[in-house]
């Protein structure tokens, strides 16, 4: 993403060049202008251009969804004066990031059955603990919590984006990453919407992988754990032992 | 801003402000003759760090500040090496109980709130013991007529079974003595990721009672070998040492000591430790009144590794 005007200009040109004729045959198409996002030492997060073309009259809802991960959601209560982690509610299948972004207010798109089914929110996603006894009033307070810190963290978004119509058919979105941003591997998914209903749907997906020197250093402290400790403590005492023969001279 | 994506930790941080930190915490240790730990783990804890890497890898940078610091005391033969390997059998073992305790209280949620209360614990009481300590050297060195310390007594810790003999320090006692201190050292470097000087050399002096100039480079011998451990473990029990980070404080550190020793020399000793007793205390109590302040959200967020 060095030059995403540039590059969205010449994509849709090529999009539209072979997307106009079959427009009207296949009722929503989008791509992506990058399906890789590699995290390297100096990455500070990232944006991805989404865009396409519809073929019947409609609104137009992109979500982004990471891979799902179990989290543990604790709560501070005070003890004897301290606050200290008491309960504490398991969450499964929790996408480790979510965005929405939508061309009207998601609301008013559809029934919240609709929405939910097709994850169009934040506020449509299926949380629920994992151990069901867990009584509706805490599981809620706990949902909600785990919502909040997300959006805190910039992984979950704080509002539907924006999906920009240029014309009556094209439209573009563009998705901001943060530089937390779990890795693995993503779902892009661009819903046509008409009369409360989801007419078409395509998914795209999109790799986050973290690269170069730092996804190597990464890699071998998880396969070759032990090696890496020793590599850390060999080269610290060898860093000790030549800031001192420096110094000394000094 | 320069920005430095790191490796374990996951997250972007700027890298002047690392390397300042470094710097910052360089320079006190340098003038208080400390390694610093116990300010840098609550600073990077502050700056987004979690705790868990925080620790690990702030063992890992103190590998590097202890050999170096050894090797000038080493160099001075101020360096009591019997002694100093019957500490480090102790905090070897201290080490591995502390880093399996750590990893334990990580599954249960609670080594946060751990590593805070002991940060407060024993900062308060060395602290406060270090204010005592030093407003009395300050008042001795203003009214000359009052009786000096006395510097070695023996106290029962000293004729506990397994008595030996350790020349250097002119010590004749119990190996149990150095090598419990030695334990609890250990036990402090896993679970807080600081070196431990500013409780081994105290207890070193008061405790044991060996000569003050033997003591700073008996415990970084010490240390050098329980950080080790420590990093070692951490690195593959827990995965909470990022290398990256260790190298960015340590190069700030490396810097900052040598323009702290030279600070040192204009210092008078009492002064120094009456302002290290302060820094000690004010850290303990920050951390103090975060734990009492009920916090901006009680809930928080842990990611189960499947």
């Amino acid at each position: 993403m060095r030059t995403p005007v540039l590059g969205l200009i010449a994509l849709i040109l090529t999009a539209l060049g072979s997307l106009g004729q079959r427009a009207a045959a296949q009722p929503l198409i989008a791509d992506l202008s990058d399906h890789v996002i590699a995290i390297e030492a100096d990455f500070t997060g990232d944006e991805v251009v989404l865009f396409g073309a519809i073929g019947q009259p409609g609104d137009v809802v992109v979500t982004v969804a990471g891979p799902d991960r179990s989290i543990l959601v604790r709560r501070q209560e005070p003890v004897g004066g301290i606050w200290m982690n008491r309960e504490a509610i398991r969450f499964d299948d929790v996408p480790s990031f979510y965005a929405a972004a939508a061309s009207a207010e998601l609301a008013s798109l559809g029934p919240p059955v609709m929405r939910e089914r097709h994850r169009l929110g934040v506020a449509s996603l299926a949380l629920r603990p994992a151990d069901p006894a867990v009584d509706p009033e805490t599981a809620a307070a706990f949902r909600a919590a785990l919502v909040r810190q997300m959006q805190k963290d910039g992984l979950y978004g704080q509002r539907p984006g924006v999906v920009q119509f240029l014309g009556s058919s094209l439209f573009r979105t563009t998705i901001a990453f943060p530089s937390t941003l779990p890795t693995g591997a993503y779902t892009i998914a661009v819903y046509l919407i008409a009369d409360g209903a989801v007419v078409a749907a395509q998914t795209t997906p999109l790799l986050v992988s973290k690269s170069g020197f730092m996804n190597e250093l990464f890699l071998f402290s998880r396969r070759h754990a032990v090696a890496y400790g020793i590599a850390c403590v060999v080269i610290a005492v060898l860093a000790g032992w030549l800031s001192s023969l420096v110094f000394r001279r000094a | 801003m320069l920005q430095l994506y790191l490796p374990i930790a996951e997250l972007s941080v700027s890298l002047p402000l690392i390397l300042l930190m470094g710097a910052a915490v360089g320079v006190l240790s340098g003038i208080f003759g400390v390694g610093g730990g116990f300010l840098m783990t609550p600073l990077l804890i502050f700056v987004g760090i979690p705790p868990a890497i925080a620790v690990g890898t702030q063992a890992n940078q103190l590998v590097a500040a202890s050999v170096s610091g050894v090797l000038a005391h080493w160099r001075r033969r101020n360096v009591d090496f019997t002694l100093g390997l019957v500490m480090l059998t102790g905090s070897a073992l201290g080490t591995v109980i502390g880093v399996w305790l750590f990893s334990l209280l990580k599954r249960l949620g609670q080594i946060d709130l751990v590593i805070s209360l002991s940060y407060v614990l024993f900062l308060g009481v060395i602290g406060g013991l270090m204010l005592i300590e030093a407003t009395r050297a300050l008042r001795r060195r203003y009214r000359p007529s009052a009786r000096p310390p006395r510097r070695h007594h023996h106290s029962w810790l000293h004729h506990l079974p397994f008595r030996m003999r350790f020349p250097r320090s002119g010590l004749y006692m119990s190996a149990l003595l150095p090598l419990g201190i030695g334990f609890l050292g250990g036990v402090l470097v896993a679970i807080m990721g600081i070196g431990g000087g500013f409780f081994l050399v105290p207890a070193m002096i008061y405790l044991i009672g060996m000569p003050a100039k033997l003591v700073p480079g008996t415990s970084l011998f010490q240390i050098i070998f329980s950080t080790a451990i420590a990093t070692l473990l951490h690195a593959t029990v827990n995965h909470t040492v990022d290398f990256a980070l260790a190298l960015l404080l340590l190069l700030g550190g490396v810097f900052g000591a040598q323009w702290g020793t030279r600070i040192a020399g204009h210092l008078s000793p009492e002064i120094g430790r009456l302002s290290l007793a302060i820094l000690v205390l004010a850290v303990g109590l920050v951390l103090l009144i975060q734990l009492v302040l009920p916090p901006a959200d009680p809930f928080s967020l842990t990611l189960v590794e499947r």
